[in-house]
């Protein structure tokens, strides 16, 4: 579980994020949605220790992440995957490097160990015989799933995703949609998600909180975004034509 | 920079880093040194053969001169400016690119301390093959001044060899290794920060590896005097 209590962040004097209170339940999958520039990465890299906060805490369970140090944090970031929206692979590495990288650094696995967790990962996500493939060989979607195995290789217990389907063809994106809910249920992680894909929050969300102008403006279940009147929310969800008339002629249930 | 001194996360995988860049820096200069001291060695010997016009002063001198300018100039410094341009925008360009495209992050989300990680193997690794490659580039230098001023009929091979072997100062030597020491301690360092601190896209990684190369050039020069003003007066 991750809590969050009053997170406050500015940067040259302008409050990018607005006091916000939240939690993130374990083995649930919470969407974070919003337009571009509403703050919501800003507090996917606060919650990931990528940017200090100004005022606020943020909990990993019982620990306070947000008062730790450097040095004292080490232990919990090794339990945190994250997926990049660009997948974030390192260049100079093939597949199997990468995704064995946090298991060169951290484990002290053998050779032969390290090699069927990597392969078991890259199965999970559908990958085979792609071990020896540079980043610079593989399709967007392909990034995408190696970024999800490398995230998912140490066994991490809290899984960020920053826009996973960006870029992605609406068939790829379910299936990183699928993947990502399945990996959650399977290996009971806490998972956070920043998207703009209205189908991912109506597929996959256990819950969505819409942040607004840097603040946290509406938060509930895939269910309730269907029935709020919540004039920004609406806008935002129902940005499209075809979605308004699909929601006015009460196709969404 | 004093997130550069911290205990390695493991040991194996920074020793692997800093063998990598020891490849590249060493192994991977090689060809621009050698053409570039070939060359520089050839024009010195050509150059002080036509400036000495004294009948007084022996040919050999031409050999001397031509050592000692290899020696405690042109080979620290020329080289330092040659791999500044060579290493100094790919180490820019190198660590710019993965700030930009989240692999810097992607280290710090997993507990990896990356400016120790990308920075500190280079820094170790140009601070040691460095002294190599300068020395290689001396004798390259001076066997090209030979190659120039003997086919081309300036010089003839017993002068120059006799010139080289003239008053020899051992500490010229050291004096060399302390500024090729100096000089790549600046390149990796400098050229490391800008690409450390890119903001931006392809054009920002651009900028930096420009900026990198630019400041490294700019702080060669600057040592340079400094350290020639403080040891050889």
């Amino acid at each position: 579980m991750i809590e969050l209590k009053d997170i406050r962040k500015s940067f040259g004097g302008r409050e990018i994020l607005k006091g916000i209170s939240t939690v993130f339940q374990t083995g649930q999958i919470s969407l974070v949605i919003g337009g571009s520039g509403s703050g919501k990465t800003v507090l996917m890299k606060c919650m990931v220790g990528l940017e200090e906060i100004d005022t606020g805490e943020i909990k990993y369970d019982e620990n306070v992440f947000s008062n730790l140090t450097r040095k004292e944090r080490k232990p919990f970031r090794q339990e945190i995957g994250m997926v990049f929206q660009g997948g974030a692979l390192f260049d100079s590495l093939n597949v199997e490097q990468n995704v064995m990288f946090p298991l060169n650094m951290f484990t002290n696995l053998s050779m032969e160990e390290k090699r069927d967790r990597v392969n078991f990962c890259l199965n999970r996500v559908n990958l085979v015989n792609v071990n020896n493939l540079t980043p610079s060989e593989l399709s967007g979607g392909m990034k995408k799933r190696v970024a999800i195995a490398r995230a998912i290789a140490p066994n991490p217990k809290y899984l960020f995703c920053d826009e996973p389907n960006s870029g992605l063809d609406p068939q790829t994106a379910i299936v990183i949609d699928n993947l990502i809910l399945e990996i959650t249920q399977e290996f009971n992680i806490t998972t956070i998600v920043n998207t703009h894909d209205m189908n991912s929050v109506m597929e996959i969300g256990d819950k969505v909180i819409y942040v607004y102008k840097g603040e946290k403006w509406w938060e509930g279940t895939i269910e309730d975004i269907l029935k709020t009147d919540n004039k920004e929310l609406n806008d935002f969800i129902f940005a499209s034509k075809l979605a308004k008339n699909v929601k006015n002629m009460g196709l969404l249930k | 920079m004093k997130d550069l001194i911290i205990k390695p996360e493991k040991f194996s995988i920074y020793w692997k880093q800093f063998t990598r860049e020891v490849d590249n820096f060493g192994y991977g200069s090689l060809g621009i040194v050698a053409l570039t001291s070939v060359f520089m060695g050839a024009v010195i010997t050509i150059q002080t053969v036509y400036n000495l016009v004294n009948p007084l002063v022996p040919l050999s001198a031409v050999g001397l001169v031509a050592r000692d300018s290899i020696i405690l100039e042109f080979s620290p410094t020329m080289m330092s400016l040659v791999l500044a341009g060579k290493i100094g925008s790919s180490i820019a360009s190198e660590i710019g690119t993965m700030r930009v495209t989240e692999q810097i992050d992607a280290l710090e989300i997993m507990g990896i301390n990356s400016s120790a990680y990308l920075v500190l193997p280079k820094i170790l690794a140009a601070i040691c093959i460095f002294p190599f490659v300068v020395i290689i580039s001396m004798f390259l230098g001076i066997a090209g001044g030979w190659v120039a001023g003997v086919l081309g009929g300036a010089i003839s091979s017993a002068d120059y060899i006799t010139g080289i072997q003239q008053t020899f100062i051992p500490f010229n030597i050291v004096f060399a290794m302390i500024k090729t020491i100096t000089f790549a301690y600046i390149i990796t360092t400098v050229s490391a920060y800008h690409g450390y601190h890119t903001e931006g896209g392809a054009l920002e990684v651009g900028k930096s590896s420009t900026s990198g190369v630019v400041y490294s050039s700019i702080l060669i020069l600057v040592f340079d005097y400094i350290l020639t003003q403080l040891i050889l007066t």
